[in-house]
């Protein structure tokens, strides 16, 4: 896995290692684990890093936070820590204050909405909301009559049916059914729907890129352990072209991530065409890279990678649910085409070498 | 634990894009002279010796040499950006390129003085061409099972055999190529090449043109018929070559000609389906677009992490194989939206002749300059496997 060069990281990466381990976490029946991980998450600010001090978070930097994803994502971290992270730096974006405890976000998908009526109340519903059942808080991208706002929503005045990923993670439909909202306040100008979906998509890329460097690993790892027909299973050239092509994957996803992640930090100006490029590229492109990558890291295992008892699925059926929120990549491979097209042909080769 | 694998956004400096808008400038300056045509694909047949000496005259040729043999001394990065705008605009860079990326940069490190000083120069005047003396009859991507044969003599060498699927060598006027000079060892079956300069268009040296499936004669079989070589044009140690050969090849496999051979039928199926195209395209498209702007990032981090003196040898393997893998998949992409484009759509000819001549090119791209299954195996070193 990746060393990172930096405290916060290394901040994240100590408490994954001690707390989130795949293994001990696949043999934990009881879900025993989840408490003292998300404890000592929230003990190091980790969960508001994208709220600054004065409304109650720790202030890191984007740069940081992405950083903290993508170890996140290496991990396959199955607590609400993107989305709490996610709907602080939400929340900022109309200086709301963060409340303490796990958080999730809504809407999730480009196509549902949430309606701000006129008596201050919130209306509509959302589907496929990452943790929701487990979250205190909710912070809401709603849609009134005087334009977009972002409000803060007690999780339990809201009807939410738990359902589930394919990893097993929730994933729920949260109903606004007349719910008054704590805090409501407009958006800054130019932030919407889609500024929400890009950030949502780029923070996806990023866990999906670092489960594929992990996928990678002990793909890698168990290629060298397992022998069959009197060698290890690495030294046939099938499996070692295969394994190339899961490097493949996984760079290409990471790259993207990486590109995406930076992109935002220095120009978090979510309208313009070539941040909106690097953004659903990412989720595009790491989206493509979950399916062929995590194939590869299946077929590399055999049966015993298609086992409740064995870690891989932890990466790879994250790294596909991960692929659904905040729009899928063929949604966003649409919108793209769309406004690809719309620029004309011979502006192409401009806007991708801009980048 | 593997190796983790680097791919740093690295972006390309301010000073790029302003090199980036004189090569557009120059390059629109030349297909409004009717230099070349930016319609028609870049084919390998094509030869434009006054267009080399002009890119060679605004100083784009050897960009990152010293400037005592004629070069510019700037970044790998500014090279990059010309790379990649000339092969956009299908500009006819064939003459010059091979000397630019592979065959400069050799000289540069193991040819004495005088021959570097004789050759460099001209080099970045954009009069030279270069070929590669690598593949033979019975040895492709098993480089060292070359058997051409380099016998010492008075002064020089004597060299006899075949080298094929040359690249240029019609209009070569000096070939960097592979020669036994010794036979391998048991403990080392590298052993035994040495790397030479050879003057073509000299006795001794026959060249036979090769048709090509896409109706080119653009690669050729060289025969060396007691061909002498003179004791200075030796590059490098003697039966030593398979110490040589490594670290450029990171150049030769991560620049943007390695995803963008082929980048022409995407401009044009984006033309043919005009403004407001059907989901469909759409999709298909944006997929596209999205794979494309992900290798041209990864080949860019690659470039800038050599611009820094690293060396990511596995990284280069992976652009050059996920990118050939694309450049080869996209005429048949673009076939499967075009199918979808109106009648009449006013690029239709254009397209689909560009498409004719994709598919016919496609197979190759997996294959020259290092095999898919040579770069897999690399990746594979790389990854511990090997």
């Amino acid at each position: 896995m990746a060393e990172s060069e930096n405290i916060v990281v290394e901040t994240a990466e100590k408490i994954f290692t001690d707390l989130a381990d795949a293994q001990t976490i696949n043999s934990d029946k009881t879900g025993g684990w989840r408490a003292p991980l998300w404890q000592a998450l929230s003990e190091a600010g980790l969960p508001l890093s994208w709220v600054d001090e004065d409304l109650g978070g720790s202030g890191a930097s984007l740069v940081d936070g992405f950083g903290v994803l993508g170890a996140a994502g290496r991990f396959a971290i199955a607590v609400p820590l993107a989305e709490t992270m996610l709907a602080g730096w939400l929340l900022a974006q109309a200086r709301i204050a963060s409340p303490a405890g796990e958080m999730t976000l809504a809407p999730t998908s480009p196509k549902d909405r949430i309606t701000l009526n006129a008596d201050g109340t919130l209306t509509g519903r959302a589907r496929g909301v990452p943790f929701a059942k487990a979250a205190k808080h909710i912070a809401v991208l709603a849609h009134g009559a005087d334009g977009v706002s972002i409000a803060l929503v007690d999780a339990a005045k809201l009807r939410i049916e738990p359902g589930l990923n394919l990893a097993n993670d929730n994933s729920d439909v949260v109903t606004f059914d007349k719910v008054q909202p704590i805090t409501a306040k407009p958006a800054p100008k130019g932030f919407d729907q889609n500024a929400l979906m890009l950030m949502g998509g780029v923070v996806r890329s990023l866990q999906i890129a670092g489960s594929l460097e992990s996928m990678l690993d002990i793909s890698v790892r168990y290629s060298n352990e397992r022998v069959a027909f009197e060698k290890k299973i690495s030294k046939f050239q099938a499996v070692q072209h295969n394994l190339a092509r899961l490097a493949g994957e996984s760079a290409a996803a990471l790259a993207a991530a990486t590109s995406a992640a930076d992109t935002i930090a220095t120009n978090p100006s979510f309208t313009e065409d070539a941040v909106f490029l690097e953004a659903v590229a990412a989720k595009i492109r790491c989206a493509e890279a979950a399916e062929k990558g995590g194939a590869i890291a299946h077929q590399v295992h055999g049966a015993i990678g298609f086992t409740i008892e064995h870690i891989l699925h932890r990466y790879s059926l994250r790294a596909l649910s991960w692929r659904d929120d905040f729009g899928s990549e063929s949604y966003w491979a649409v919108e793209l085409g769309k406004r690809i097209a719309a620029r004309g042909a011979d502006e192409l080769w401009p806007l991708v070498a801009s980048r | 634990m593997t190796a983790a694998l680097r791919f740093d956004p690295i972006r390309l400096p301010p000073k790029c894009e302003e090199l980036r808008k004189e090569v557009r400038a120059f390059l629109a300056e030349e297909i409004a002279a009717g230099t070349f045509n930016p319609f028609k694909p870049n084919r390998e047949d094509t030869d434009v010796p006054a267009f080399s000496r002009k890119v060679g005259e605004r100083g784009w040729i050897g960009m990152t040499w010293p400037k005592k043999y004629g070069g510019h001394e700037r970044s790998f990065l500014e090279r990059y950006v010309v790379t990649e705008e000339m092969r956009v605009a299908n500009a006819p860079t064939r003459r010059f390129f091979v000397a630019d990326r592979q065959s400069g940069p050799i000289l540069l490190k193991y040819a004495p003085e005088h021959v570097k000083m004789d050759i460099l120069p001209r080099i970045c005047r954009g009069e030279l061409c270069f070929a590669i003396g690598m593949s033979e009859p019975n040895s492709g991507s098993d480089l060292f099972a070359a058997k051409t044969k380099a016998t010492k003599t008075d002064g020089g060498w004597l060299i006899n055999g075949t080298k094929i699927w040359t690249s240029s060598a019609q209009i070569a006027d000096y070939m960097i190529a592979l020669f036994r000079t010794s036979p391998p060892t048991k403990e080392n079956r590298r052993h035994g090449l040495t790397q030479f300069l050879v003057k073509m268009k000299q006795p001794g040296i026959k060249v036979n043109p090769i048709g090509q499936i896409t109706g080119q004669f653009e690669f050729n079989e060289v025969v060396f018929t007691d061909h002498f070589i003179p004791d200075d044009y030796v590059l490098g140690e003697i039966d030593g070559a398979w110490k040589q050969a490594t670290s450029e090849l990171a150049y030769e496999r991560s620049g943007p000609e390695r995803f963008l051979e082929t980048y022409y039928v995407l401009t044009e199926l984006v033309r043919a389906v005009g403004e407001k195209p059907d989901t469909r395209s759409a999709e298909g498209i944006g997929r596209l677009v999205a794979q494309l702007h992900t290798m041209r990032r990864m080949s860019v981090s690659v470039a800038g992490m050599l611009q820094a003196g690293k060396e990511p040898v596995v990284e280069a393997a992976i652009v050059k194989d996920i990118g050939t893998v694309w450049e080869q998949q996209l005429p048949h992409r673009v076939r499967d939206l075009a199918a979808f484009v109106e009648e009449d759509v006013g690029n239709r000819e254009t397209l689909e002749k560009q498409l004719s001549f994709a598919i016919k090119t496609a197979p190759k791209l997996t294959i020259q300059g290092g095999t898919t299954e040579v770069l897999r195996g690399i990746i594979a070193r790389g990854l511990g496997l090997r």
